[in-house]
């Protein structure tokens, strides 16, 4: 049976709507063939949630829409739409 | 006192507000940068190195008269610039001087300095490059608008890339003023050569109000404006613009968000709590009563 290994892509989109433009992104790739790393790359490598989709990546997890806690509505923080996609490919 | 030519401008304030750095191009000489660089061969602080200097210590008495981190901080423009931010009388907080061999190692995760700080005075840090960085030495990078976001330091590493992230390529004498909020990273060093930065932290001991040179405020700065209005005169420069001027990463519904820290940030240096740009703090103000 052939070895797999899990490629990982974060998506952080706009809004959260999965077909609103990918504003930051991050790749962790378990084959060891490729080595990201922060600020490696000046464009993302998909326009939207949905491109990456239609290129084969499956979506495992999707940031819930969670109210703000009472005095914090304004706070802004953490990229607020996170996207994890994956990818099992031959080792 | 600092010449009033040297501090900063109001509109300069006004981007440091909304975009949390100012960039300033060759402004130290290249005779200090070389004397900077020749005098200081170690990376780490003491012996060859910057020298060790207590946290908490005013930085007018933190260098030794005669060295080129004294004649650094001496220099007019880098006095404007730190009286305009942090006030006369700061303190150092820590100061260092990052080498990033050429040996390709990964870059730095995007990180916040410090622990997370909600507080509205902020300190600045000062980022000197004394020689030419390019894109291939990996000079810091940075993400322009992340200074209000409440993270705690290394919990943003995830984050590798973001759209509009900035890197530092330059020439010799290249200054970075940063927010202490703003997400960065040292970059892979992927030339021949060793990058160098001197980077200084610096609390203020003064409320930060007015500091910089404002004999351009006025009332027209302040007074509202016609919203949502496309025939409406646009000026890149009005300060209430660059206020409302969203960064190319900003979420759909966080622009707005980063509208009103940045309105509030205003009006602690302006003094003024009337300031508003664009309507956004005064219609959540409006509780009229019986």
């Amino acid at each position: 049976m052939e070895e797999l290994r899990q490629q990982v892509l974060i998506l952080y989109l706009a809004s959260s709507a999965l077909d609103t433009p990918v504003v930051g992104w991050s790749v962790y790739d378990g084959t060891g063939r490729t080595e990201p790393m922060s600020a490696d790359a000046d464009e993302p490598p998909y326009k939207t949630g949905v491109a990456a989709m239609r290129d084969g990546w499956r979506l495992i997890q999707l940031s819930q829409l969670i109210p703000p806690y009472p005095g914090e509505e304004f706070t802004t923080s953490y990229q607020r739409y996170e996207c994890v996609f994956e990818k099992l490919v031959p080792r | 006192m600092t010449d009033r030519s040297k501090l900063l401008t109001t509109r300069q304030m006004a981007l440091f507000t909304a975009r949390g750095f100012l960039r300033f191009d060759e402004l130290v000489p290249r005779e200090l940068c070389e004397r900077f660089v020749d005098a200081y061969p170690n990376s780490s602080s003491g012996a060859q190195g910057i020298p060790l200097v207590a946290a908490g210590t005013p930085l007018d008495d933190a260098t030794t008269p005669g060295t080129p981190l004294h004649d650094y901080f001496a220099l007019p423009q880098i006095r404007g610039i730190i009286e305009s931010l942090v006030g006369p009388g700061s303190r150092l907080d820590h100061h260092f001087l990052h080498w990033r061999e050429p040996d390709g190692a990964p870059a730095q995760h995007m990180h916040q300095d410090s622990t997370i700080d909600p507080r509205t005075p902020f300190d600045v840090q000062l980022m000197f490059f004394p020689q030419k960085v390019t894109r291939e030495m990996g000079g810091t990078y940075f993400l322009p608008g992340s200074h209000f976001r409440k993270v705690n330091e290394a919990s943003i590493t995830r984050y590798q890339n973001i759209v509009g992230t900035k890197h530092v390529v330059c020439e010799p004498g290249t200054l970075l003023a940063m927010h202490m909020g703003i997400w960065h990273g040292g970059g892979c060093n992927r030339s021949e050569k060793r990058r160098v930065m001197y980077k200084i932290r610096l609390n203020p001991t003064v409320r930060q109000r007015r500091l910089w040179n404002d004999d351009d405020v006025d009332e027209k700065m302040n007074a509202p404006q016609p919203i949502f209005a496309p025939t409406h005169p646009y000026d890149p420069n009005d300060v209430q613009t660059i206020l409302c001027r969203p960064e190319r990463w900003f979420e759909a519904d966080a622009a707005r968000l980063e509208y009103l820290n940045r309105i509030k940030l205003w009006r602690h240096l302006l003094g003024d709590d009337s300031f508003d740009a664009h309507y956004w703090m005064t219609r959540l103000e409006n509780e009229p009563a019986d």
